[in-house]
């Protein structure tokens, strides 16, 4: 027990004293043990870096670092000659996104796990970090790696043993996560762990651990991104003001390093790169798995990357019923994200790669050869996770390739590198010796004498070892021997009488037979078989020991080698890379391989509903050309144009839909009363299956709003639907700006089940929130306007609002009731603003005659109510009545499945109230475009405009009418009897790829349980709509 | 008498004279009524072009051409116009639901605690005041299946008629339907955990459902044994309320969209014999021929809803009735949307039309049929002789917003008001800008 104790005892000692090099400042318990570490390996296959290869090279290393390296090396007489004959040396691989040794702080005990809890969770104002930082939890640059991080070597040795040597790492947590440090995965004393103490720079859209309310949303996170850059550059001066502020103090320190983003998918990698682009960052970007589905996007930002090796694995397609629910996306994502870091190549776009985000480390290897598989190149590998990482850094003068000077960080492999046959034996760090697998450093496989001395007598055997773990004992018979060896010890075991089970097993007796022992003697024994018990030391060649016979006897043994076994050398055939489908744009169902281009189109023959002073047009042809409507007439002919016949159909302007919240990846920044700092612009998702859904029911352009969470929400951005672009292409160029406003009971949180907190909680609070926001709007821009302009703190949250009091920027404003939107038309009045929309706006009959007067349009629903309190009086009249009043009217879905009848919501005001169809139909054409401020581009049927089209198939207004094209610019982004063929097609591609999902599962890989493919929708708040069976719908931060 | 009813027409448009909607008040006793020369579209496919319908006693007692009526009848001419059955909404919280989730709880009666709450009885919550009933009205819907939606059985529906003093005057077919709420067969994440895109450690969700699905199996099995002793010594009212189910007075009504979730459905076919009707269905065009076969009627989900998948065809939902139809499944169209409360009933029926089936099947769906899947077709959904006199006269095809304008309405004999609050807030507010 003694003994036990001391070794315990001693363990904390042992752990950092096996360094070679002690710190000269940390008194030794002991006696000082200085030694040098001086080795030379000699004999090998020396790969320096993706360049140069010796062959029969030296590499002596001393105190940690590299030498010398070459053939005609002179070895010290100190070195420890290392014979490494038939080995490979590499320069040991670098991670570049790695948090190793520091941890993650965790989420907040008790955090809210459910969408109840979250939703009922208390307001957290105020950031929760004691001391000079700045106001946001999650911008936390003050964070310094080399401050937090502690070495571990039980994270650290299996880095190693996948043949990393060098890590970057830094706190996966937050907004702005501060520096990282590059480390020596050496797992011992910090001090000397540390080849960069500040290298890099981080920040992610994600706040992580913040538990302030702020930001909740992507667009949140990015407006604070850009107030941050801006605050930071105010900070510099000094303000008075502000005090010190660690935070942003670091945030400027901090500039100079290296700038990493990490993103989870292709459009955020878009999205930081914009930002960067606006500050004059150009950062590394850390991406998902998926950019390669808009690689020229991708190039566009001409950022470098770091990617994850993360691939999805299949999942149990056996069941039709749960592969059901699987979309074709997931499927042909799983196929592809293999080919991301090729395609990364391809375009010639720098990359590192990186274990981060593997679901087991294991997976690093095959991972990387399936990559290599699917088109990555040897050399860009190697590269990527040597020369390329370390380049970034800056610290190629140290790792990244074997030369001397540099550290002595090198792995020694029993083969090439990437051969999957491969084992590496030893991972150097820091010139220090790291086992990984040397069991099989000497090919044990062979044949050898085994002499087994016993009573004076000596048997012989020949001793067939085909492996580490498996070999055959040859006397008079083959036995099969339990054996093992695993490069110092041996044990073999064997059943002399195993034989007589196995009478057919062939014998090689004959070639091995010296005196032979009569085995007869043993063939009484039991079938579990008494053996015989060898144990004993592998001195390469010779091994010695001791044993016990089947009785129990006492014996030496020795065993000499004699030959190695014939081995055929075979060279895996190089593996064409697999057949794979095709990327489509969007990367969904009913994308397109190539986009729909724009044609001159001749619609003959329509009843053309002009939705302007012409009216409703019998017999009448359009043509389109280059994006616009050239002519509306009869008997009009252009050789260019494709024809379509439009007899017995109905033309009409496409349908613009004013209250959206579809193709965003976040709606709602409810974690403030006024976010007019945040954009929906910001966070456009162009792979929404609702834009191609919405064209096939006519719309042509979408206006894409903030939520209802709050009295100032965010700014908005119009659309066109064009299937298939980009997010920045999607956006309707040149319209002017809009905001999104809202007041009542979502503003005061009403739905909550566990009461408000946040200040407005009356529409008594909502009227005083709009007066001060404006009233510091005009302070701000008078100040803006000062003698101490240069001074004054930008501040984009009342940057907007300016614009609003500037006319620049126009308010669509959520409202219901009577008295509230009289309120904001008194604030509006007494302030100096306009609202030009209100939306929603259920009780507007009731004040028609002062929104009107205000100048405000109103867009509305058909015939929506008592889906809450204050639409009680809401009635579908109300359309109607301010349309006699006067009022500019739309209709607007505010749902992603109405969107696609908005046709037939216009329609039912000639149902209720007797509107004229020719009016009713202008509310969700040229109405709309009057109130989004672009009817001289869209939004009727006039020359000039845009060819924002929609061939109807009857009667616009009636519910049999389907759409049969649907034109933006004069391009068809929807065409029914394509639609037709896309939909088998889509079969077709779901089909291939279950198959390809079986077969994978057929062949012993793993599969995981069928995952059905969640929609998730963004929604404002108020809903009650079917969306479909697997639709969450998203009411973020509401 | 033609005069009174003109009479009472132009009150309610007088402003002046504008009464609150609660003196919209049901209709005491009836005339014999005839509609006269109105294209009568009968509810089961047929249509009688310039044809009369007599209402005698609450029943419908002639149908067709040349019919004559007593002098005291009302005649009410239908020239131009379409005569329907009165709509049926298959499925719906009226009455018990008065304002959406957003209104608080005071405001909804639909959801009892508990799990096996086969014992509830929605007909008793029914607020026969509700301003949403008028409304309904307004657009041809007269009778409406009230069903409750709290735990895995959910408890007794109720099929109404929306011209009632009190619950006891609504109720038309009472405690007809054992709701039950199949749970889904996979894990639905939260909306907090997708955002943050937190994956949690849930339980095998297969495994729950069943367990849950096995349960109430359980329960059928102990209920089907204590109907078959006479005297109880203990009483349960959970398996009294449903006793029905094995007589088949009672139906099954099994909430489920899923094919598994379907397939576990004819289970309870098979095993207890029940009439299995499946609410939801949304993935009911996958299995028609097996759901025909096993003789289990759908209530489809809102038409008017999104694909499940955006794989799936863009029109998936609306047509998911005419896969139904042409595989022989009686089915009914329903609107279940929680944001214009069911009165858009006649619409979805329409967009199944423009979909693929007729228009007279689509009117079947929101009529006849649903009377069968609800199991009072021999009294109403059809313009047949011998049922009550549940009608409406639109002026034009009901199933279009374009035209769709209900003028006249009958339940059971008589005729009611169609008046309700939003004509009432518009005559108001017209009256206000002084708008004609």
């Amino acid at each position: 027990m003694k003994k036990i104790k001391i070794l315990i005892g001693l363990l904390p000692i042992l752990f950092f004293g096996n360094t070679v090099f002690s710190q000269q400042t940390f008194p030794v318990n002991g006696v000082a043990e200085p030694r040098e570490g001086c080795y030379a390996f000699t004999n090998a296959t020396i790969v320096q870096d993706g360049q140069s290869t010796l062959s029969n090279a030296t590499l002596v290393i001393r105190s940690g670092k590299i030498i010398s390296v070459g053939t005609g090396v002179t070895i010290p007489v100190d070195a420890v000659v290392v014979n490494c004959t038939g080995k490979y040396i590499y320069p040991s691989l670098i991670d570049i996104y790695s948090d190793y040794g520091v941890a993650t702080p965790q989420r907040q005990q008790g955090g809210p796990t459910t969408a109840a809890a979250f939703f009922s969770q208390q307001q957290q104002a105020g950031s929760n970090t004691k001391g000079a930082f700045g106001w946001n939890q999650a911008i936390h640059s003050e964070t310094d790696a080399v401050r937090l991080f502690v070495s571990d070597d039980a994270k650290a040795k299996p880095l190693r043993d996948l043949g990393f040597g060098t890590v970057l790492t830094h706190q996966k947590d937050g907004i702005a996560r501060g520096t990282g440090s590059v480390v020596l995965l050496s797992g011992e004393k910090e001090n000397l762990t540390f080849l960069k103490e500040k290298a890099s720079a981080h920040y992610s859209f994600a706040k992580g651990t913040s538990s302030q309310s702020y930001p909740s949303s992507m667009m949140g996170s990015v407006a604070l991104l850009r107030q941050t850059y801006l605050d930071a550059q105010w900070y510099k001066n000094k303000p008075s003001t502000e005090g010190i502020n660690l935070s942003l103090q670091a945030w400027n320190e901090n500039q100079s390093l290296p700038q990493f983003f990490e993103v989870t998918d292709k459009w955020g990698a878009v999205r930081a790169d914009n930002i960067g682009d606006e500050f004059g960052v150009q950062y590394i970007i850390k991406g998902g798995t998926n950019e390669y589905q808009r690689i020229q996007e991708i190039a566009a930002t001409k950022a470098a990357y770091i990617l994850s090796l993360n691939f999805p694995q299949a999942q149990d397609v056996e069941d039709p019923n749960d592969a059901r629910f699987i979309a074709l996306n997931d499927m042909k994502h799983w196929e592809l994200a293999p080919t991301n870091p090729a395609v990364f190549e391809k375009a010639a776009i720098p990359f590192c790669l990186t274990v981060a985000d593997l679901r087991d480390l294991k997976q690093f290897w095959p991972n990387l050869r399936k990559a290599m598989e699917y088109g990555l190149s040897e050399s860009k590998a190697f590269e990527s996770l040597t020369k390329t990482p370390a380049t970034w850094l800056g610290i190629f003068d140290k790792v990244g390739s074997i030369e001397a000077g540099k550290v002595a960080n090198f792995l020694i492999t029993s083969g090439p590198l990437f051969d999957e046959r491969t084992s590496i034996h030893q991972n150097w760090v820091n010139g220090e010796k790291k086992s990984v697998k040397e069991d099989n450093w000497v090919d044990v496989k062979g044949t050898y004498d085994l002499t087994i001395n016993l009573g004076g007598e000596s048997t012989k055997y020949i001793l067939d070892v085909k492996g580490t773990n498996a070999a055959s004992v040859i006397g008079k018979d083959t036995l099969t021997a339990k054996f093992s060896h695993d490069g110092k010890m041996v044990k073999i075991g064997f059943d002399p009488s195993a034989t007589k089970r196995r009478p057919n097993l062939p014998t090689g007796g004959d070639t091995a037979r010296a005196t032979q022992r009569p085995m007869g003697a043993m063939a009484t024994a039991p079938s579990a078989g008494p053996s015989f018990r060898l144990s004993g030391v592998s001195n390469g060649n010779e091994w010695n020991g001791f044993g016990e016979d089947p009785t129990g006897a006492k014996l030496t043994w020795t065993a000499s080698f004699v030959k190695a076994s014939d081995v055929k050398a075979t060279t895996p055939k190089k593996k064409d890379a697999p057949s794979v489908g095709k990327i489509t744009y969007p990367f969904l169902a009913f994308g397109n391989e190539e986009l729909p281009k724009q044609e001159n189109l001749l619609f003959k023959n329509a009843t053309v509903w002009t939705s302007e002073k012409a009216g409703k047009l019998e017999n009448t042809d359009v043509l389109v050309k280059n994006g616009k409507i050239v002519q509306v007439g009869k008997n009009i002919s252009d050789a260019s144009a494709r024809l379509i016949d439009a007899t017995d159909k109905h033309l009409t302007a496409g349908i613009i839909d004013e209250h959206s919240h579809i193709a965003s990846f976040s709606t709602n920044e409810g974690a403030q009363s006024v976010t007019s700092e945040v954009r929906i612009g910001d966070n456009i998702n162009p792979d929404d299956i609702n834009i191609y859904r919405q064209l096939s029911g006519g719309v042509t352009a979408s206006h894409i709003l903030h939520g209802s969470a709050n009295t100032i929400g965010g700014q908005t951005q119009l659309i066109k639907m064009r299937w298939g672009v980009n997010d920045d292409q999607l956006k309707f160029k040149g319209w002017p700006g809009y905001i999104k406003f809202a007041l009542g009971e979502n503003v005061k949180r009403s739905s909550s089940t566990q009461g408000n907190t946040r200040y407005p909680d009356t529409r008594m609070g909502v009227e005083q929130v709009l007066t001060d926001a404006f009233t510091r709007a005009k302070e701000y821009a008078a100040a803006l306007k000062g003698p101490d302009a240069k001074n004054v703190r930008r501040d984009l949250e009342l940057d907007a609002l300016v614009e609003i009091l500037n006319n620049k920027r126009y308010i669509t404003c959520h409202s219901y009731i009577q008295s509230e939107i009289t309120a904001a038309l008194r604030v509006a009045d007494k302030l100096g603003f306009k609202i030009n929309t209100f939306t929603h706006i259920l009780e507007g009959y009731k004040v028609a005659d002062k929104m009107k007067e205000h100048g405000a349009t109103a867009a509305t629903f058909s015939d929506w109510w008592a889906y809450k309190f204050e639409v009680q009086d809401a009635i579908p009249y109300n359309p109607t009545i301010m349309q006699r009043v006067g009022m500019n009217v739309v209709i607007n879905s505010d749902d992603a499945e109405m969107a696609r009848r908005l046709n037939q919501e216009a329609a039912k005001s000639i149902k209720y109230g007797g509107m004229g169809e020719e009016e009713a139909l202008k509310m969700i054409t040229i109405n709309p475009a009057k109130a989004m401020h672009i009817e001289d581009k869209t939004g009727s049927i006039k020359v000039g405009k845009d060819a924002d089209l929609v061939l109807w198939s009857y009667h616009p207004l009636s519910i049999y009418a389907k759409s049969l094209y649907t034109v933006v610019d004069g391009t068809i982004y929807f065409d029914r009897e394509q639609d037709k063929k896309k939909r088998e097609q889509v079969q077709v591609e779901r089909n291939r790829l279950i198959q390809k999902m079986l077969s994978e599962k057929k062949s012993g890989m793993p599969v995981l349980p069928a995952q059905p493919s969640f929609q998730f929708i963004n929604v404002c708040g108020d809903h009650g709509h079917s969306h479909g069976l697997l639709a969450i719908d998203l009411m973020d931060g509401n | 008498m033609k005069k009174i009813i003109l009479k009472f027409v132009f009150t309610l448009a007088l402003p002046t004279f504008l009464v609150a909607q609660d003196n919209v008040y049901p209709v005491k006793t009836a005339n014999d009524i005839l509609i006269e020369n109105a294209t009568i579209h009968i509810g089961n496919g047929q249509v009688v072009e310039k044809g009369s319908v007599l209402v005698s006693k609450g029943k419908i007692v002639a149908v067709g051409v040349g019919i004559v009526a007593s002098k005291s009848a009302t005649i009410i001419d239908g020239s131009g116009k379409h005569l329907y059955p009165g709509l049926i909404l298959s499925s719906s919280t009226l009455g018990l639901v008065e304002m959406g989730s957003g209104a608080g709880r005071p405001m909804n009666d639909a959801s009892e605690i508990g799990e096996m709450n086969s014992n509830v009885r929605s007909i008793v919550a029914y607020n026969s005041d509700s301003k949403v009933i008028n409304t309904l009205r307004s657009n041809g819907i007269l009778l409406a299946n009230v069903i409750p939606q709290g735990g895995t059985l959910a408890g007794l529906s109720t099929v109404v008629q929306l011209d009632a003093w009190n619950w006891e005057d609504a109720a038309y077919k009472m405690d007809a339907g054992v709701n039950f709420n199949m749970p889904e067969l996979f894990n639905r994440p939260n909306q907090f955990a997708a955002m943050l895109g937190i994956q949690l450690q849930q339980n095998d969700p297969t495994k729950q459902a069943l367990e849950t699905i096995e349960k109430v199996k359980v329960f059928f099995r102990e209920a089907k044994a204590y109907q078959a002793e006479t005297k109880h010594e203990a009483s349960n009212l959970k398996f009294e309320a449903v006793k029905g189910l094995f007589t088949k007075s009672q139906k099954l009504f099994i909430n489920c969209n899923t094919v598994k979730q379907m397939l576990i459905a004819i289970d309870f076919v098979k095993e207890f014999g029940f009439s299995v009707v499946i609410i939801g269905g949304s993935d009911s065009w996958q299995i028609a021929d097996l759901l025909q076969k096993n003789n289990i009627a759908v209530i489809l989900g809102q038409q008017h809803s999104l694909p499940t998948l955006p794989d799936d065809d863009v029109d998936q939902p609306y047509k998911m009735a005419t896969i139904l139809q042409s595989k022989g499944v009686l089915f009914a169209i329903n609107d279940e949307d929680t944001q214009n409360r069911g009165r858009n009933l006649p619409f979805n029926a329409g967009t199944a039309a423009a979909y693929g089936i007729t228009k007279e099947e689509a009117l079947s769906a929101i009529t006849l049929n649903a009377a069968k899947i609800l199991g009072i077709d021999n009294v109403t959904g059809s313009i047949e002789v011998g049922k009550d006199g549940n009608l409406i006269l639109s002026e034009g095809d009901i199933l279009d917003m374009r035209s769709s304008k209900v003028t006249t309405a009958i339940i059971q004999g008589r005729l009611i008001s169609l008046d309700d609050k939003h004509k009432q807030l518009n005559e108001r507010y017209k009256h206000k800008y002084g708008l004609k």
